[in-house]
């Protein structure tokens, strides 16, 4: 069984939460000791370039390169938001985190508002994570009382303030943009962009985004250099490690750290368990409720950006949701798109009113009720809504749809035909 | 109104808000003490929070509207949260469903005649290597059967009434 020195999951533990004393012993805040005693903003930004780190919230885009158009150097007030509201379903990664290692995302967050040049950060938590709350609360205290957090941190001359501010519930705030309405108390629907939130963010003001995940890695990229980290991949483009969320049809649903680019049928069976009561496999999300499907004949693939898009979807979250051999596609697809259609804000048409439509189309379907018209009228909307929204969520919900129509066509075309939901006896 | 926080709170968030830079940022927080202290957030609960903040009434309300953990109705004494998302659907949630709503003798959205429980779907608690999920009040539930679902329920319900 292959498995990997954890990073992220160094301090997890089955008694509860490590804080202060736990964290340091183990190598906490060396990092950022080496980033404010060694090494100049514009060398941290560097580093973290190099490693090709990319975002672990869904997106997937390289960290650096999205630290490289933040006005580091400019003057005037600057924020960071740490996104935490990982609401996408099969996601539970950086809850993980946050019950076992508070500290870890603290002093990711500290070394990247030196790096960017930022004073004040917030992390936004969704509201179902009060006890992980709590927890980096009270680790914002230690930190603050041990000189790590607060005014001329270390010594340095570097300060920087860590608030924690909780929301209450909507799928859309994990939006970049909607976020940051949600966090200056406006309704939360999303901004147009540009102007980005790099250049006009937070309260008008240049704000650096970054997924929970992606700020607990800058500590290790840090303390262990750009090779090192890009090392740990098991493929030649990837680099460092993952959380991977395992759910669903599973002996062992769990979430677990391996390489970037493990093997999916490898990560299924050695920490999954494989699929449960001896069933097969017969699909799976890759990367969360907006990853289109992959299927058996993917599980040699690698959980890695590029692979995964090379198969037609992408690695998301890393949230990997199991489906066995007597489930219906369509049902599932329903229920991923009842999801959305809930959770969209309703601020565009496409968004509000397409996906009821995708949702009225799939019931009729899984019903049998559905026609070939149903099905082209279907396959439209795939062109209709995608592009044609105005945020990513409408974009993401016809993910699930798109992989449907791609790999389960006839499983489709056996409920016009048969008038009945195949799966069902 | 004063009766929805008492005296000392609002004055504890009267003073937060003076000393934050961005106020309005605080709207959650007030409307989530407003809603810990009375169960939901009435309309006279909007109106205090509006005062509070320094905001119109319609500015706290689209907010309040906007999130649905913010209770603008008013629900029982502890609200059950039941996952409907792909990995507890996955795993049987609609029968853990079904079975609440038998032994509640209630649908979706309404609450119990006793007052004491709220039935209401949700999406993703994060929950998913727990599957099935659901949340009663502050407690998560992982890994529920159907079967253990009127203990839970007796429990939740001892807890009010001690």
């Amino acid at each position: 069984m292959r498995s990997c020195e954890p990073l992220l999951f160094k301090n997890r533990r089955a008694e509860g939460p490590v804080f202060l004393e736990g964290y340091r012993k183990n190598g906490g805040y060396q990092g950022l000791e080496k980033a404010l005693r060694g090494m100049s903003p514009a060398d941290v930004r560097e580093e973290v370039k190099a490693s090709g780190l990319r975002g672990r919230g869904g997106a997937g885009f390289p960290t650096g390169v999205k630290w490289s158009f933040f006005p580091s150097d400019d003057a005037g007030e600057k924020y960071l938001v740490c996104n935490g509201d990982e609401m996408e379903p099969g996601t539970f990664k950086d809850r993980q985190l946050l019950l076992a290692d508070p500290h870890h995302l603290l002093e990711g967050i500290i070394i990247s508002c030196y790096a960017l040049g930022i004073g004040t950060a917030y992390i936004f938590l969704r509201d179902a994570y009060r006890e992980c709350a709590g927890n980096l609360e009270r680790a914002i205290d230690e930190a603050a009382q041990a000189g790590l957090l607060g005014d001329d941190i270390l010594g340095s001359g570097f300060s920087c303030e860590i608030h924690v501010h909780r929301s209450a519930g909507r799928y859309i705030c994990g939006e970049e943009t909607a976020l940051l309405n949600s966090l200056e108390g406006l309704r939360p629907n999303p901004r147009s962009k540009p102007p980005f939130p790099a250049i006009k963010g937070l309260f008008g003001r240049p704000t650096a985004l970054n997924n929970i995940e992606t700020l607990a890695n800058i500590p290790h990229i840090v303390t262990g250099g750009a090779a090192w980290y890009k090392s740990l991949a098991l493929t030649e483009q990837g680099a460092g490690t993952k959380l991977y969320g395992l759910a669903g049809h599973l002996e062992t649903p769990c979430c677990v750290e391996a390489p970037i680019g493990m093997p999916l049928g490898e990560l299924i069976r050695d920490f999954g368990g494989g699929v449960w009561k001896n069933r097969s496999f017969k699909a799976c999300l890759p990367g969360g409720a907006s990853t289109p499907y992959l299927t058996a004949e993917h599980l040699d693939v690698a959980l890695d950006y590029e692979p995964l898009e090379q198969v037609g979807t992408r690695l998301g979250t890393g949230g990997v949701v199991v489906f066995d051999d007597r489930t219906c596609m369509v049902a599932a697809t329903l229920n991923l798109l009842r999801f959305f259609a809930r959770e969209s804000c309703g601020w565009c048409t496409p968004c509000r009113d397409g996906l009821p439509l995708v949702c009225w189309l799939l019931e009729r379907l899984e019903r049998g009720e559905g026609t070939r018209e149903d099905l082209t009228m279907l396959q439209e909307q795939l062109s209709h809504i995608n592009g044609r929204s105005f945020c990513a969520l409408a974009l993401g919900a016809m993910g699930p749809v798109d992989g449907l129509l791609r790999h389960f066509a006839e499983e489709v075309e056996d409920h016009i035909r048969m008038g009945r939901c195949p799966l069902q006896d | 109104m004063a009766t929805l926080l008492s005296e000392k709170q609002i004055a504890q968030l009267k003073r937060r808000v003076k000393e934050t830079p961005h106020p309005r940022e605080m709207v959650l927080d007030v409307l989530h003490a407003i809603q810990d202290a009375n169960g939901w957030v009435s309309d006279e609960g909007v109106e205090l929070a509006a005062i509070v903040l320094g905001l119109s009434s319609l500015q706290v309300e689209e907010i309040a509207t906007f999130y649905d953990k913010i209770y603008r109705r008013p629900v029982g004494r502890k609200v059950i949260h039941v996952c409907d998302s792909i990995c507890c659907w996955s795993r049987g949630s609609e029968a853990i469903m079904l079975r609440l709503q038998q032994l509640l003798a209630i649908a979706p959205g309404e609450t119990t005649a006793d007052g004491m429980f709220t039935l209401l779907p949700t999406c993703c608690l994060g929950a998913c290597g727990e599957a099935p999920a659901l949340r009663i009040g502050r407690t998560l539930y992982g890994g529920v059967e159907p079967e253990q679902l009127e203990a839970i329920l007796d429990k939740e319900r001892a807890e009010v009434e001690s």
